[in-house]
């Protein structure tokens, strides 16, 4: 690769780096928008936590009464749907806006304000969902709102419905990114980037881009019809009119297993950055990396009915669910020995991104175990809506997805911010992050598997549950710690002036060629890639490490115009969902408001003058 | 995981920790009553079975790779000063391997897996005991057919004689779950659902709805009793005399019943019988629409309990409190306070009112 700089001005300031509230409601630069993403969908997991610690104080001891039963009902839905679609998910989507174009040599994603629209949407969708608290209905029916209970019969008040339509809204919004980014690598990637020699985190992210556009568009339509049952009189699930809620549960699946490799997917892809950085070595066979990842996603549509083994299916779907199911353990396991495969034989560096690096594998190897232990009707019928498979899915998502996702963070802040996040604290908080996740989530399996069912506000004394229980409250707590030691040294670390090199981790993609943080352009020049591991290739040829990189104008680099118009139509979808919901208070006029809302932002942005 | 946080760092702290943990928790299934690790019934052994296997397997496969993963952390841990190592990029004969190795021994899960899934898919044979059970919001609800019985709440099975369960819901999706005996199966409204199991040994457990099914689903408890057959042929038989009130009881209150048709209607209820102005109450205060008093060919399709036997339960309010008279009194007087949300409305009863309630339904064993 080649960058040559087009401009050696002295610069200071940083020319066209724009302040000001009005310029972030207006950007459509997919750094700034990827900050958006991370800062929000941050705050979304911090409530998330609070909601978890909250039920795990409940949960401490039997028979408390420190939460009603629809306070703690409501906590544990929006728990799940707060940590799937508003914080691990919009976590996840801050890579991807940040690092994708950085990573592939872009200036920009394809549609950039489309990204804003996505952004704006996700954000109208996070607040509506969470508004329902101050209202005190709070969505109470699960995180996969099981069909007939969330008809209008079981739950006649707005929890649901609050719910269905912030789901919607979220929907639409990742469906809109995943447009964007699936065009983005398709077509912006920089002259001799080919497929195979995408950086894995881009591969990951491409094949992740895939499974929202083939499973979204499932949930949107049971959405809908859950909409037309609740709003409209229909009875797509209402057993009473004919309706069948088990095809609610096929519908939601269908969208639901896929999404769990759409949470994990780009973790995997962090890894697979961070894994070679720190080995000082190339990813161990980087094409089974991206073949398995590619297979995970395909069979990942093929056993959704896992999830369904209780309701009696019969023995041979039960069968066919069970054996595609454990597939799935074989190009996730060629993915682990790979990941360890990379470490082998390398010079391991260890710093705060390896650290829950390594973490990663180890605490996602036991969710893979634990998840071959359920694919076996048989066994699962035992193990199914216990703690059992509460601890299965949080040894994936929380000791996979989240400890991949901090991993990101600490290996692309000095990227993002210009700033080294402090390394002594950064372990701290990996070893508090450790043990607080392992005492809470490890008693779980023994709990689940003697008897201990999910979802329950309570649990009567004399099942044996009170210690182990005691352990996982104590242990939630630690994990609380360890993200206040996060924040303690990300807010240290802001206050300190900027302090990273454009390249502090000897990294091999192309993001690390360029200042620290990015310039609005990204690259003054656009680079030619020649193979793997870019920058590896660029500094052997240099024999060394490359100078730093210079601050440029930029001048006569075309950017898109900023926008609000992508804000008017993110407002003008929730608020045509919204009129549905209270169509009895506004009528058709409401409507007919909100649909101009929509067209107005959709229509303005469409005929919006280029700059 | 023990092992390896134990040896990772020299964290002395995660070690203690662990063994603690180990040790307070007495991980041993004794302690627990709902566990599903002692399988006392053919179809909760097939998956115990399945469970041993696959825990082998996995326990095998997590110290095998965390092992590895270790060793490479210490092995590989770089030094200032190391030189660039060997840039290797893979290996197609170690790749094929690791998912050869994977694929065998998934294999030698599945065989055994898809042999239990025909076994639980079995049709029950012909001499199984057919029960009925319908879920509700917030209990369960029991029928023999073959005895024309009706219960709520308390499950008695016949050991050694396989119990064919024929599923249903009166509202939302509930899942009933066996954990000695068997495992667990959704009932919906609109479809039936069945499992079967035989009880292999004596005894009386907890069970509880395992599907999430509105605020209540933590209430949703029952009991399970398998008794040897004999014990639950006399259960069966002294059921059978709680039918509609048979004419030897019926006179033994006759006096009562004539006086308050006489009297005016608020009568009060005398403190020396408290059972008369409890069965009064029983109709007056609308407990009637809601609950039968009748095990034999009792109405289907009622919202409460069947309360034939209710004096006999070891628990009241689906699992939530022992079957003591002042439980029942607490729970007849103010049954929101303790299950908020459950269909059976504060009817306002006095203290007297409640206990005379209690002196009732006590006498329905």
């Amino acid at each position: 690769m080649a960058t040559r700089v087009l401009d050696q001005q002295k610069v200071q300031a940083v020319p066209g780096e724009k302040t000001g509230i009005w310029s972030w409601i207006t950007t459509v630069d997919h750094k700034r928008i990827g900050l958006l993403y991370g800062t929000t969908a941050f705050i979304f997991f911090l409530m998330g936590g609070i909601e978890a610690l909250l039920i795990r104080i409940q949960l401490g001891s039997p028979e408390n009464t420190f939460l009603s039963p629809e306070r703690y009902n409501e906590l544990f839905t929006m728990h799940g749907t707060t940590m799937i679609f508003l914080a691990i998910m919009p976590l996840s989507a801050m890579f991807f806006n940040f690092m994708i174009p950085l990573q592939i040599g872009a200036r920009d994603v394809a549609f950039p304000r489309l990204n804003a629209f996505s952004y704006w949407a996700f954000l109208a969708g996070g607040l509506f969902l969470n508004s329902s608290w101050l209202f005190g209905l709070a969505p109470d029916a699960g995180w996969f709102g099981y069909a007939n209970l969330t008809s209008i019969q079981y739950s006649p008040g707005l929890n649901v419905d609050f719910w269905m339509i912030g789901l919607q809204v979220l929907g639409i919004a990742s469906l809109a990114a995943a447009v964007n980014f699936f065009v983005t690598i398709v077509n912006l990637r920089a002259p001799g980037m080919k497929l195979m020699r995408m950086p894995m985190f881009v591969w990951m992210s491409f094949i992740t881009q895939v499974l929202l556009l083939l499973a979204f568009p499932v949930i949107t339509v049971a959405l809908f019809l859950l909409m037309f049952d609740r709003f409209f009189g229909t009875h797509f699930f209402v057993p009473s009119g004919g309706g069948d809620p088990i095809l609610w549960q096929h519908l939601f699946w269908i969208f639901g297993h896929p999404e769990v490799y759409i949470l994990i997917l780009p973790a995997f892809g962090i890894i697979s950055e961070v894994l070679p950085v720190f080995s000082r070595k190339p990813l161990f066979g980087y094409a089974a990396m991206v073949f398995s990842g590619v297979f995970i996603a395909f069979l990942g549509f093929g056993v959704w009915a896992h999830h369904m083994f209780a309701t009696g299916m019969g023995p041979i779907a039960d069968a066919f669910f069970a054996l595609s199911t454990m597939l799935i353990a074989i190009p996730t396991g060629v993915k682990i020995f790979n990941w360890i495969g990379t470490m082998w034989g390398g010079s391991l560096q260890f710093r705060t991104p390896m650290y829950f690096a390594i973490g990663f594998i180890a605490m996602f190897i036991i969710g893979g175990l634990s998840g071959v232990m359920h694919s076996s009707p048989p066994a699962d019928l035992q193990q199914t809506d216990t703690y059992f498979v509460v601890a299965h899915f949080h040894y994936v998502l929380f000791g996979g997805s989240i400890f991949g996702l901090t991993a990101g963070a600490y290996y692309w802040w000095p990227k993002m911010f210009g700033r080294m996040l402090d390394e002594r604290l950064g372990k701290l908080h990996f070893w508090l992050m450790l043990i607080g996740f392992n005492l809470t989530f490890f008693p779980m399996h023994f709990l689940g598997l003697n008897g201990m069912p999910r979802r329950t506000y309570t649990y009567p004394a004399g099942l044996g549950f009170e210690t182990l229980n005691q352990i996982e409250t104590a242990g939630s707590f630690v994990l609380g710690i360890a993200f206040l030691v996060f924040l303690f040294n990300v807010f240290q670390t802001w206050r300190k002036p900027r302090n990273a090199p454009a390249d502090p981790w000897n990294g091999a993609t192309l993001e690390w060629s360029i200042p620290s943080p990015p310039q609005e352009f990204n690259f003054a020049e656009i680079p030619v890639v020649h193979g793997r591991d870019a920058l590896w290739e660029a500094k052997r040829e240099q024999r060394g490490p490359l100078p730093e990189p210079a601050r440029v104008s930029g001048r006569g680099i075309h950017l898109p115009n900023p926008s609000y118009w992508p804000v008017v139509a993110a407002v003008g979808v929730l608020s045509v969902l919204l009129s549905l919901m209270f169509l009895s208070h506004f009528g058709p006029l409401g409507v007919v408001v909100a649909a101009g809302i929509l067209f107005l932002g959709v229509f303005m942005w469409a005929f919006e003058p280029a700059g | 995981m023990l092992i390896r946080t134990a040896a990772w760092r020299p964290s002395r702290l995660v070690t203690a920790l662990c063994l603690l943990t180990l040790a307070i928790a007495g991980c041993s299934p004794e302690h627990y009553p709902q566990t599903t690790l002692l399988p006392r019934g053919d179809f909760a052994r097939i998956a115990d079975d399945l469970l041993d296997t696959t825990v082998r397997w996995a326990l095998l496969v997590f110290v095998l790779v965390e092992g590895v993963l270790l060793y490479a952390i210490f092995r590989f841990r770089g030094k200032p000063g190391d030189p660039e190592p060997h840039q290797i990029h893979g290996n197609t004969t170690v790749e094929i391997i690791w998912t050869v190795i994977p694929a065998l021994i998934l294999a030698a899960i599945a065989v055994p897996t898809v042999k239990a899934i025909f076994q639980t898919n079995a049709v029950p044979p012909k001499d199984a005991l057919t029960i009925e059970v319908v879920g509700h919001q917030w209990w369960w609800e029991f029928r023999y057919p073959e005895y024309n019985l009706t219960t709520a709440n308390e499950l008695h099975v016949p050991v050694g004689r396989t119990v064919s369960l024929r599923m249903g819901s009166a509202d939302v999706i509930h899942s009933f779950w066996v954990p000695p005996f068997a495992a667990k199966r959704d009932v919906f409204a609109n479809r039936e659902t069945r499992m079967w199991f035989k009880a292999e040994a004596e005894g009386d457990y907890p069970g509880e709805c395992a599907e999430f099914c509105g605020i209540q689903h933590a209430r949703m408890g029952y009991r399970i009793r398998a008794q040897k057959p004999e014990e639950f042929r006399a259960w069966v038989a002294h059921m059978q005399t709680l039918g509609p009130k048979p004419a030897a009881t019926a006179s033994s209150d006759s006096g009562v019943r004539t006086a308050s048709v006489g009297a005016s209607v608020s009568a009060a209820p005398t403190q020396g019988q408290p059972y008369a102005s409890g069965e009064k109450l029983f109709q007056s205060k609308g407990c009637v629409a809601c609950h039968s008093l009748q095990a034999v060919n009792a109405p289907k399709g009622m919202v409460g309990p069947n309360l034939a036997n209710v004096g006999a339960r070891s628990y009241i309010a689906a699992g939530t409190l022992k079957n003591t008279d002042e439980n029942l009194a607490r729970w007849i007087r103010n049954p929101q306070a303790i299950k908020k949300g459950v269909l059976m409305p504060n009817l306002g009863l006095t203290e007297t009112d409640a206990q005379a309630l209690v002196a009732f339904l006590r006498a329905h064993r």
